[in-house]
């Protein structure tokens, strides 16, 4: 019988911390290769479908930028809230909030056309996602609420409440009854970058931007050593005078917001109107990003790419191979599992012992000791 | 007379997953290990359940499955967290999004499929007794074992020496440590059964209350469960009781739905979340009641020195 034992590294491993999501990824690979093994699937003929043929063509990078857009941008705002040690966990609520308020104006107003209308629905779909987020803020400042369950419930009241305007008072008249609103007007419509190539939209590149904002905030300015002094040491945070109950509004606010320029994102680029449904679950698959990504902005860059590619690779293995695409949801959450683990290389050395050892060991110590 | 003990029987057979996800979560963080993994343990009960019912044609053996995959799904979490000191929060919450893909993928020709419902009680005379008679005698055998359950763990953690061993660890992990108790052993096996438990909650979603398979059918019950707790300051008659009242949301809601009364049904749907919000609200108003019962090194992982 075998047993691990963490032994404490003076300091941490920098080696580690730049492998472990190169190791998780590799751990992933090898458990998804005996996944499909299980299946009946030849494991190199799956992965070909699955990583290698949704980015083989121009048209599908499009495709990977679209998924990878939201993605970036909720996990980049989640990466303040852990780094700060705050639990949103809500962001696909504060996504669909963020979808729905910026929606309002080619929804309600679809006369209202030109080139100003765009920049107030982003605006106002930040706006939506921020406000959504400043419930389990306000609830955790006032009342000590726990964060992680309000911001989890408020994502199913989200859903539900999206489900009731597309079906209720916003659906389109002239919809043949489908649940749905209008489609948007042109000038309600995210451009895409480069048309001619393929369908990736102004989204990415607000993805991108958010990125190096929050990278300078975090590395650069002195809200983001607030951050992490608070998410390390909130007792030294007090000391230096730094305010937790403020912290927690700045980084739900910011998250949320970043989450509602996502969904209005989503909505006016990929999709064009509201649907009952306008995520296949970003706002959870973008906790793993952050993750995956170090909690660091340009890591999770490349680690929403990495994600982006598990959900067109599901696509594509279920068209292909008959599997469900539910196998992207299990790459993900493998993936979360790996890298977790694999952080542990970074604080400590793992000691495989067999269970007799120690105690040989300290029954000698003992007796001296008397 | 009949309609107050159907909705009776129907809020007992709502209020009992939730019950019994909670009671395993009690003991869990009673330990001072946060399982944030409970949806995606009790939606591989519900699937394993289902599953295992479905291919071998007894409810019994599905029943057993549930438990048995609940309970290895745990075992995932307790390697992370404990052997491996990873972060609890973020561990469970990948814990929760591989259940329901896996869960999702392992269903899929299970969509659709008739499945196999637990056999009601029914003991001769004692059943057909009026009104009470059903309520007492005539209810699915997991609301028996809820009930069981939630009076062993009472028990358990207030009347015996290893329960007591329990809540000390859970309330300082390194004063348990100094006088030798085994920490990481005590903590695994309560992460463990406090997956049985969701596993088992599961193995009523899909075995009692709906016998059939549909994806991410716990529809956030685990995350209730989790609530629950928190509402019942880690006391399991608390836990019993809210179970109940949430139960009684939950199939009010249901109610007013098939009664047609003139309000959105996604009001209605979302009533059990937004109650959830307002007692975790009220709860924690009351700061002096949560201090006291938290278990102070909840969440917190510990590495035993040597």
């Amino acid at each position: 019988m075998m047993r691990l034992e963490l032994v404490k590294r003076p300091q941490r491993s920098a080696l580690f911390s730049a492998l472990s999501p190169f190791i998780a990824f590799l751990l992933t690979i090898i458990a998804g290769a005996i996944l499909f093994a299980l299946l009946g699937v030849n494991p190199l003929n799956a992965f070909r479908i699955y990583f290698i043929e949704p980015i083989s063509q121009i048209w599908q990078l499009h495709e990977l930028a679209i998924k990878a857009a939201p993605l970036i941008l909720i996990a980049v705002g989640l990466s303040v809230c852990y780094r700060a040690n705050i639990w949103n966990i809500g962001a696909e609520g504060q996504f669909i909030l963020g979808g729905i308020v910026g929606s309002m104006i080619p929804v309600l107003f679809p006369q209202f056309e030109g080139p100003l209308v765009l920049p107030l629905m982003l605006l106002l779909g930040m706006v939506g996602g921020a406000a959504y987020a400043a419930i389990p803020a306000f609830l955790k400042t006032r009342f000590g609420t726990n964060e992680i369950l309000t911001s989890l419930m408020l994502v199913y009241v989200a859903q539900l409440f999206l489900d009731w305007l597309v079906r209720g008072p916003w659906r389109d008249p002239q919809g043949h009854g489908f649940p749905q609103t209008v489609q948007f007007n042109d000038s309600a419509i995210l451009p895409e970058l480069m048309p001619e190539s393929g369908r990736a939209n102004w989204g990415f590149v607000f993805a991108l931007v958010a990125a190096v904002l929050i990278w300078i905030l975090m590395s650069r300015m002195l809200k983001g050593f607030e951050v992490r002094v608070l998410g390390s040491s909130p007792r030294a945070g007090r000391f230096a005078g730094f305010g937790l109950n403020r912290m927690v509004f700045f980084a739900f606010l910011l998250s949320g917001a970043l989450a509602g320029l996502a969904g209005i994102s989503e909505v006016s680029g990929a999709i064009g109107q509201l649907q009952p449904v306008i995520s296949p679950g970003y706002g959870f698959t973008a906790i793993i990003v952050a993750f995956l990504g170090r909690l660091n902005p340009l890591g999770i860059v490349a680690a929403g790419l990495v994600l982006a590619l598990t959900y067109l690779g599901g696509e594509a293995v279920q068209s292909a191979l008959g599997i469900s695409d539910k196998v992207a949801r299990v790459f993900q959450g493998m993936l979360l599992f790996f890298v977790l683990g694999c952080d542990t290389l970074i604080h400590y050395r793992i000691r495989l012992i067999g269970f007799a050892a120690p105690k040989l060991e300290a029954a000698p110590k003992l007796e001296e000791a008397r | 007379m009949d309609i107050t003990v159907n909705i009776l029987l129907t809020i007992a057979t709502a209020a009992t997953p939730l019950l019994i996800a909670a009671i395993g979560e009690l003991v869990v963080e009673r330990s001072g290990v946060l399982n944030l993994g409970v949806e995606g343990m009790m939606i591989m009960g519900a699937v394993g359940g289902f599953g295992a019912g479905y291919l071998t044609g007894s409810p019994w053996i599905g029943l057993l499955a549930a438990i048995a995959l609940g309970a290895l799904f745990s075992l995932l979490f307790a390697v992370m967290t404990l052997s491996l000191a990873t972060n609890q929060v973020a561990t469970g919450l990948s814990l929760t999004l591989l259940g329901l893909g896996l869960s999702g993928m392992m269903g899929t020709s299970f969509v659709g499929q008739p499945g196999q419902r637990l056999p009601n009680l029914d003991i001769p005379g004692l059943t057909s007794i009026p009104v009470v008679g059903r309520l007492l005698f005539g209810q699915d055998p997991i609301f028996y074992i809820s009930i069981a359950l939630t009076a062993a763990v009472m028990w358990f953690l207030f009347k015996t020496r290893t329960g007591l061993t329990l809540r000390s660890i859970g309330d300082s992990h390194t004063s348990a440590h100094a006088l030798g108790i085994q920490v990481i052993r005590y903590r695994y096996l309560a992460v463990i059964f406090g997956g049985a438990c969701a596993g088992l909650a599961g193995g009523h979603l899909s075995l009692v209350y709906t016998p059939q398979w549909v994806e991410n059918m716990t529809a956030g019950r685990g995350w209730i469960a989790l609530a629950l707790v928190v509402f019942a300051s880690w006391r399991p008659w608390r836990v019993l009781a809210g179970a109940y009242i949430f139960g009684a949301v939950w199939i009010g809601q249901l109610h007013a739905q098939a009664f047609g009364i003139p309000v959105p049904s996604q009001l209605l749907s979302s009533l059990p979340y937004l109650a959830t919000v307002v007692v975790l609200v009220l709860i924690s108003r009351n700061k002096r009641l949560t201090m006291m019962n938290t278990p102070a090194s909840l969440g917190q992982p510990f590495v035993p020195d040597r």
